[in-house]
């Protein structure tokens, strides 16, 4: 299990990085935490020709909370934005759904960016960007464009952004006074892939359930609140969502038992998010 | 030799030069850039401590403190680690004056390993987390454990190990 060859480039600057992934095209593939990418690598899931390490790019090191905003760029870890202070306050779900990313020795070295550029369908950040209703800001050599994440993720690893772009930066809005926030998962243990994921935001007026792990990549479904309370046919509109979802069987668990998570955890959740709105 | 921070990329065929301060000495070996950090620390600087498991991040074996943070070593690239300060078992003692440390010497009275090949990769993970969180609960202790498999020991002795060190002084517990 090793990687087969490739030459390795760490740029000085953003715009070096841009610049060789310009020339690289296909064949070149930027790393910053690689904990996704370095397992493919290793098991020879791909090939590139060239490795861009963005891992110490000091311009790829924002993480503010402004303008209603929290922007965490592409060398950001994992572990970084879980210590912050005031992530609670700022992106609850966050703070709810990071401790679930893979184990404390990977959080230390994994990126959100990265986490949401590899776009596997159970992980947690794609669906916490999905659930908030965040942004994803891609970037080029020539310009900069900013893409909603409900119109990001296409499928299993892919995503809208193109060969010669890098995800710069995600976004999630910041939590709104009124909002309650919950998540929950399933998985064979703690840290491996979810089998299922929910995410659960409820305001003044809604109820949005974001699920991860049965689709080929997140999806949200918001109700309207009914007297203030969660509407009284959620469990046909759960068990709606949850057909609407398509997951199939495969080695971790079968469809029906992902419908049911979704039916069962996403109850909890929305209930769990609604009871603890400030 | 060009500088490894650079516009022109380290070509695939050639043997890098690559420093790292390995246990606080200075060290410097060749690596292509495809070697992984875990297999230069073995191969390159001779430092066997590391264990080499999964080769893709899930078993914890290889975990070392990359500038003082705990990560596996083999989703990281020799060339990466360029310039970091690497931690790795054989250091624990040789902080403490050749002697095993509290954590090492709780291991042992609480048969926290049997093979041992899990054991250096758990306590570099212990190191940095103790550190952080000097005195976890099972619970969250059980969860930072979490990232590393051990068949051997259920993983009873080694919570028992690490709730004694914790428990007991937390003078110890802090240079562990």
């Amino acid at each position: 299990m090793k990687p087969a060859s490739f030459d390795y480039l760490r740029p000085a600057t953003v715009a070096d990085a841009l610049a060789a992934l310009a020339a690289g095209g296909e064949d070149a593939r930027v790393i910053a935490g690689g904990q996704s990418l370095m397992p493919m690598l290793n098991m020879r899931l791909v090939q590139p020709r060239l490795l861009i390490d963005l891992g110490r790019l000091e311009e790829l090191r924002m993480l503010r909370a402004e303008d209603g905003w929290l922007t965490v760029g592409a060398a950001v870890t994992q572990a970084e934005v879980l210590a912050r202070p005031t992530l609670a306050q700022e992106v609850p779900l966050l703070a709810a759904a990071l401790p679930w990313v893979g184990h404390f020795q990977t959080r230390n070295r994994g990126t959100l960016c990265g986490s949401v550029a590899h776009a596997d369908p159970s992980a947690e950040t794609p669906l916490c960007l999905i659930a908030t209703g965040g942004e994803v800001v891609l970037r080029n050599l020539r310009r900069r464009r900013t893409v909603a994440a409900a119109d990001f993720f296409l499928g299993p690893l892919t995503t809208v952004k193109a060969v010669d772009e890098i995800v710069e930066c995600v976004r999630f809005p910041l939590a709104r006074p009124g909002s309650g926030h919950a998540f929950r998962e399933q998985s064979m243990r703690h840290g491996d892939f979810a089998i299922t994921a929910c995410a659960a935001t409820v305001d003044g007026q809604s109820a949005s359930l974001a699920v991860g792990g049965v689709a080929d990549r997140p999806a949200l479904r918001s109700w309207p609140l009914v007297a203030g309370g969660l509407p009284p046919d959620l469990d046909e509109a759960l068990n709606a969502f949850a057909w609407d979802l398509g997951g199939d069987d495969d080695q971790h668990a079968t469809a029906r038992y992902r419908r049911d998570l979704v039916r069962r955890i996403g109850r909890t959740v929305l209930e769990e998010a609604l009871s603890c709105r400030r | 030799m060009p500088p490894l921070n650079s516009t022109s990329p380290l070509t695939a065929e050639t043997r890098h030069a690559v420093s790292i301060v390995l246990n606080g000495t200075p060290r410097t070996g060749h690596a292509h850039p495809r070697l992984l950090l875990s297999d230069f620390l073995r191969h390159e600087l001779g430092a066997h401590g590391t264990r080499v498991g999964c080769e893709h991040g899930v078993c914890g074996a290889c975990t070392v403190r990359i500038d003082g943070v705990a990560a596996r070593a083999c989703l990281m690239l020799a060339v990466q680690a360029d310039g970091r300060r690497i931690d790795t078992v054989e250091g624990l003692a040789q902080a403490n004056e050749g002697r095993m440390t509290a954590l090492q010497e709780a291991f042992r009275r609480h048969h926290a390993l049997q093979c041992g090949f899990c054991t250096a990769g758990i306590l570099m993970s212990l190191t940095d987390y103790l550190g952080r969180n000097p005195k976890p609960t099972e619970e969250e202790l059980r969860d930072m454990l979490s990232g590393h498999l051990c068949r051997c020991t259920g993983y009873a002795g080694i919570v028992r190990a690490v709730m004694d060190v914790t428990g007991r002084t937390m003078k110890e517990a802090a240079h562990v």
